[in-house]
């Protein structure tokens, strides 16, 4: 299964990217693919527990189980207005 | 990008983007229906050349556009709900923007003007809590990403922080 990954603000900067796709086990969570990406990427480590999530864009949970072909979005803590 | 629900038919209430905010086509979309409003209470966000003791040049505004839309779509049904009658305008910017420039801007318009400064209070304190929008904040000597709340609609005691704050 392929899901896309989107990063918004210091997440995309850290990853330098803002898409992309990423292959995942059927089951997989938001959490895992998070998981998997702080992995590859140790300065997201400090977001583990300060991030959103959204599926399809659409705020969902990290225990939120992805389907083939959801964009899944990580993001920081937000700073509008 | 826009939320074509709207008081008039022709203007978006809920908008996100780079195009500069027009407060008077805001207050014209939900200002004087039939008579029945007493107040219309608006409210701009201005990019400030001081923040945390830094000296700003700029800002960059990011958005991620169709949840932003949503988001602003949930806060104006709390609004109807804890404010009934109340109606709501919300434009906030995106990309580069120069000091003094207006980032956001919000409309109530309502029978009472209690109401009207309420919602709008809650307005850009919700905003600021479950919006999916950023700050990239460029001063002398560097510039970083701002990071405030953790974005979480659901959190019911953000939310009853904001109508605390908004009815103070």
């Amino acid at each position: 299964m392929r899901v896309t990954v989107r990063l918004f603000a210091r997440l995309r900067d850290i990853a330098g990217a803002s898409e992309f796709a990423r292959d995942i086990v059927p089951g997989a969570t938001i959490g895992s693919v998070w998981r998997q990406l702080a992995g590859e990427y140790p300065e997201f480590g400090p977001y583990e527990r300060s991030i959103s999530s959204a599926v399809n864009a659409d705020y969902a949970r990290m225990d939120h189980v992805l389907r083939e072909g959801d964009e899944v979005a990580f993001l920081p803590p937000v700073s509008g207005g | 990008m826009a939320c074509r629900t709207s008081y008039t038919e022709d203007m978006p209430l809920l908008t996100i983007g780079p195009a500069p905010l027009e407060l008077n086509d805001l207050v014209a979309a939900v200002g004087g229906r039939a008579g029945t409003d007493g107040a219309v209470v608006t409210f701009i966000g201005l990019v400030r050349n001081h923040n945390a003791g830094r000296r700003v040049q700029h800002l960059e505004y990011e958005a991620f556009e169709p949840l932003a839309l949503k988001a602003f779509a949930r806060i104006a049904i709390e609004v109807q709900q804890r404010w009934p009658g109340a109606r709501l305008a919300l434009h906030h910017r995106t990309g580069r923007l120069e000091i003094g420039e207006a980032s956001v801007a919000i409309v109530v318009a309502s029978a009472h003007r209690t109401d009207a400064y309420a919602a709008c209070r809650y307005t850009i304190e919700r905003v600021k809590q479950i919006a999916p929008i950023w700050k990239r904040e460029f001063f002398d000597g560097g510039d970083m990403w701002i990071e405030g709340a953790t974005a979480d609609p659901d959190d019911a005691r953000a939310r009853a922080e904001a109508e605390r704050v908004a009815c103070a």
